[in-house]
């Protein structure tokens, strides 16, 4: 190929052309369908997660119209929310009947439509089950400058790979399974730049509660956030997974980072992932993919990776973090009156007082899991904390729960399930599980659970339930200790 | 979808900022598999607490829900939007909405109507003793007492809701054009279909 040199003035189209874009320009433009003069799209959605919760309206949306799927082939169905995570095959090898008859309507719901409608569907008994989130990416459904979409906020999640993804509500579901394509604005867009690298001990988990109590939680609102930095570049597959999996708890629906070799790495040889020259040619295009160098950004904020500590929730909104070695804050803290407000609130809901040392909080539950820490180098930093320690006394319930079947097989043949039930912990089957209360693992009332989870919401793990979010490793160290704890104390951090 | 040309009610004044979905609806609510009868469950942990906005019987049959900054953070879960609407809620007005929340509102025809927290203040204000009007054709909210405040939304947006149109119709008179963007992409990019297991 020969490029002429261009010396006449450059038209409007291509001097739009020449600008340097951002990743998010670059995917946003490869799927317009349609433009419309007011500035929103039809955009092309390229991958369709589905799961129980928010696709049974759909479904019958579909049936009442007398609509097929469009594209069943850029579809896959996998139940998560719903299901318990106890055993799901008896010795016998017989199916263990779901005790909750609107749950066992729900996942039925989802077992009939997938194959009504010519959708791929992973079972809740197949190897490969597992929370949407964790399957997308490791069956290799999920792919660098693809837009991808699921009825679940964290689908942002899928951003971590270099794909344009996030969350839709039901009608959207109907839409995209209709015309495999959806009606949007573009949004802003936003830089999270982090300079300089983690400290020993601090995780991705860290990271991420970090940044959204400084933009807060609607700091994201009407953005597409790209994380950029050596401390990304550096990062895992799975680090970068649990950092754009929060990008909603910023407010923002999806949050990219941009593709590289550990992306191609990760990729190469999953199941649904290109193969052979397929695979260079999508590797040769992917490489195209990230923000060119002078794009701009509608806005920018900066990050110092050395202010990040390990870091926990105090309050009920994924904004209120502080690291462990802090103290509950005072509402009188607060400039602005309404959070003065929402503080008292969060105080009296968690049963906290101000001043208090969060290290000295006790917590009686943990669980590990949910789709932002679930997978194998989550569970491979808890079972280091937990190996040859003991749960503490008033620790009373204490789960792990990997992110899927393959995780869970991959845990078990490296012994880590023999840690954690060494150390105390219950090694469950793969789901949602106790990040929200849809099935049997909820934390009851007015008790604390040190959780991997992502949302701390009044009521989110059960009612009455005080969620304090944070990293694996931070939520084994509580375990050990049964109080929040600063994992650095129980590590050999140098 | 029905169309919404004017909302016209009492508005329960609730203010509330950061108002989350797990708030709205619990995740306990979402094992159904239908879109009706949530109201039930809306604002619960909210309604457990004596002397709430929710049950206090003057706000009774209020058509209008005023709230604070960021409403409907949180979850996709459009049973947010449908126990909104389960409980007659028409409109929610607040200084600003989560993306998602106002997706979800838009495509059930309730209206979703950011105004400045001054306005908001007003309104809370008139909304104790009397009712107020939103008018979709002028984009503005009233009150008896002379306030207009109007309001902004992108005018396809605006123009579903007034008539009412099925947003899954209006793509589908464009396949063609998805039929030449899938046609593009096969051709462009052999990879990109998920192989088969």
């Amino acid at each position: 190929m020969s490029f002429r040199r261009l010396n006449y003035p450059l038209t409007t189209d291509a001097m739009e052309q020449n600008k340097p874009k951002t990743l998010y320009e670059k995917i946003w433009d490869a799927h317009v369908v349609d433009q419309r003069d007011d500035g929103t799209a039809l955009i092309y959605i390229d991958r369709h997660l589905v799961h129980e919760v928010t696709s049974p309206q759909a479904f019958e949306g579909l049936r009442k119209a007398g609509r097929n799927v469009r594209r069943p082939d850029l579809t896959l169905a996998v139940p998560d929310h719903n299901l318990p995570t106890t055993p799901r095959i008896d010795a016998d090898g017989n199916k263990i009947p779901i005790a909750d008859p609107q749950s066992a309507a729900q996942l039925e719901a989802l077992e009939a439509n997938a194959p009504a409608f010519g959708i791929k569907y992973i079972g809740a008994s197949d190897k490969e089950q597992g929370i949407v989130h964790v399957i997308g990416p490791e069956q290799g459904f999920t792919l660098p400058g693809t837009t991808l979409v699921c009825g679940d906020s964290h689908t942002a999640a899928h951003g971590a790979l270099g794909a344009l993804a996030f969350g839709i509500g039901t009608s959207e579901v109907e839409h995209v399974l209709a015309t495999q394509t959806l009606q949007l604005s573009r949004s802003k867009s936003m830089e999270i730049r982090v300079e300089g690298l983690l400290g020993p001990g601090i995780s991705p988990k860290d990271l991420i509660l970090h940044i959204i109590g400084v933009i807060g939680t609607a700091g994201g609102t009407g953005h597409v956030i790209e994380y950029r930095g050596e401390v990304f570049e550096q990062m895992s597959i799975e680090g970068r997974l649990t950092v754009s999996n929060m990008s909603i708890e910023g407010g923002a629906r999806a949050g990219l980072i941009a593709p590289d070799e550990k992306t191609f790495a990760y990729l190469k040889g999953r199941p649904m992932a290109p193969k052979g020259a397929d695979w260079d040619a999508a590797v040769a295009y992917w490489k195209t993919l990230p923000t060119d160098e002078g794009a701009i950004f509608d806005k920018s904020v900066t990050i110092q990776a050395a202010d990040v500590a390990p870091t926990v929730t105090w309050g009920t909104s994924p904004e209120d973090v502080v690291p462990v070695t802090g103290h509950v804050p005072a509402p009188d803290s607060f400039a602005d009156a309404s959070k003065q407000d929402a503080a008292r609130k969060s105080l009296d809901y968690m049963g906290l007082t101000s001043g208090q040392a969060m290290s000295d909080v006790a917590v009686e539950n943990i669980f590990i899991g949910s789709c932002t820490n679930s997978r194998i180098e989550d569970l491979r930093a808890a079972a280091q904390v937990l190996d040859g320690r003991k749960i503490a006394d008033g620790v009373k319930w204490a789960i792990v729960v990997p992110g899927s079947g393959l995780v869970k097989a991959q845990a078990e043949a490296e012994g880590l399930d023999k840690i954690f039930t060494a150390s105390g912990f219950e090694w469950r089957e793969p789901g949602c599980s106790a990040c929200l209360g849809m099935n049997p693992d909820k934390v009851p009332p007015g008790e604390r659970c040190a959780s991997t989870s992502n949302r701390n919401f009044v009521g989110r793990q059960g009612p009455g339930a005080r969620t304090h979010l944070m990293s694996p490793a931070m939520a084994a160290a509580a375990a050990v200790t049964g109080k929040l704890t600063d994992v650095r104390e129980l590590m050999d951090v140098n | 979808m029905k169309p919404v040309r004017k909302v016209e009610g009492r508005a329960i004044p609730f203010g509330q900022k950061n108002v989350d979905t797990d708030v709205i609806i619990s995740a306990e609510w979402l094992k159904t598999v239908s879109r009706d009868g949530l109201g039930e469950g809306a604002f619960e942990s909210i309604r457990a607490q004596e002397g709430n906005v929710f049950d206090d019987p003057e706000y009774a049959g209020a058509s209008i829900l005023i709230a604070g900054d960021n409403f409907g953070c949180g979850s996709s879960r459009e049973h947010a939007a449908w126990a909104l609407d389960d409980m007659g809620i028409k409109a929610i007005i607040a200084p600003s909405f989560s993306d998602i929340f106002s997706s979800n509102a838009f495509k059930n025809g309730l209206l979703a109507i950011a105004l400045p927290q001054d306005a908001i203040d007003r309104l809370m204000e008139v909304a104790k003793t009397d009712p107020i009007t939103i008018d979709m054709e002028s984009m503005s909210v009233t009150t008896p007492f002379q306030d207009r405040f109007t309001f902004e939304m992108d005018p396809f947006r605006q123009q579903c809701l007034m008539d009412g149109l099925d947003e899954i119709d209006l793509t589908m008179a464009k396949s063609d054009a998805i039929e030449a963007h899938e046609n593009r992409i096969d051709s462009a990019q052999v990879w990109h279909k998920p192989v088969a297991a």
